[in-house]
């Protein structure tokens, strides 16, 4: 059984790997976002980091979990 | 022949070990006292860095933690090659699965902290790119897993290329970047943060940091090892 989702997820970092380099050409200075990052001596860099791993951990969970109560339900149907 | 198969599956003595829960109440303490003291300890001013400092309990656990899964699944390639047992291959795949979440969960906070530290979002640092390379070799390794479909096949090939990509790892994310120059803390000519901690409180919150990642890593991949376990137990059934 081949996961679809894992296939798009690879494509998506593939994806994001070009666009970061060509978005290195550009200017980040201006944008309200790029504002609020650099204020409060840059703090919000830290939560955007932790936003990110928190993310990242739960959308593997997540996945993990409809993982096994698929088996879960397998099983129950099989005996 | 399949009865063999079956009974190299059943739940054993691994499984229980798996599931006993002390260090996982560790992990989320670890993880508690990082996130508590990591917003609250003060730290020594490094650069233009100023408050984004904090990130090093957030972001280089995070590399830690997939050193750590990766060396797992290392040890677990090379047992499988010595007898075969499909049971090291299922730990050495899940480790390198997570290993990989975690490795692409470092190098997407690291490229935020370098859009407001270094100025882009991928610099030309050596140790960025060298680490998005070694990410795809490991990426790799899960699509040659996807694309052959005979079990034991499978188990062997990928245990090979395994050894091949951790020893691409080493010199590719630690041993190179501290030769050549990088705007990288503990390079050739930035020296590391702890030279800068003078009172130590960096490493105060950063040692419970890291144990505390590496701790939810594991978590996640034996979580990963109990499931994988269940549904082989079931396609051989």
């Amino acid at each position: 059984m081949i996961n679809r989702a894992s296939y798009f997820f690879f494509t998506l970092f593939l994806l994001c790997t070009s666009l970061m380099a060509q978005a290195q050409q550009q200017n980040t200075e201006t944008g309200p976002i790029n504002e609020m990052l650099r204020s409060n001596g840059k703090i919000y860099v830290v939560v955007t980091v932790l936003v990110i791993i928190f993310i990242f951990i739960i959308l593997y969970l997540v996945r993990l979990d409809r993982k096994i109560s698929k088996l879960e339900h397998q099983q129950q149907s099989k005996p | 022949m399949i009865s063999d198969k079956t009974c190299r599956f059943a739940p054993n003595i691994d499984d229980k070990k798996m599931a006993k829960h002390w260090w996982k109440a560790l992990a989320v303490l670890l993880l508690l006292f990082t996130l508590i003291a990591g917003f609250l300890v003060k730290i020594p001013a490094i650069e233009n860095n100023e408050q984004s400092t904090r990130n090093l309990f957030f972001h280089v656990p995070m590399w830690i933690s997939m050193y750590t899964l990766f060396t797992i699944s290392v040890v677990n390639s090379v047992l499988y090659l010595t007898k075969y047992d499909l049971k090291k291959d299922i730990l050495a795949s899940s480790a390198a699965n997570v290993g990989v979440l975690f490795g692409v969960m470092g190098f997407t906070t690291g490229s935020v902290w370098a859009t407001y530290t270094w100025g882009s979002t991928l610099t030309n640092d050596p140790k960025q790119i060298a680490t998005a390379v070694a990410l795809l070799i490991y990426m790799a390794y899960l699509v040659l897993r996807l694309s052959i479909h005979d079990i034991d096949k499978r188990a062997r090939v990928s245990a090979i290329y395994n050894i091949f990509a951790f020893a691409m790892l080493i010199p590719l994310t630690y041993i190179i970047p501290r030769m050549v120059d990088s705007l990288h803390p503990g390079s050739a000519s930035s020296p590391g943060f702890r030279s800068q901690d003078t009172d130590g409180t960096l490493m105060m919150v950063f040692y419970p940091a890291f144990t505390g990642w590496t701790l939810l890593g594991v978590w996640i991949y034996t979580l990963r090892v109990r499931y994988k376990r269940l549904e082989l137990k079931n396609i051989f059934k």
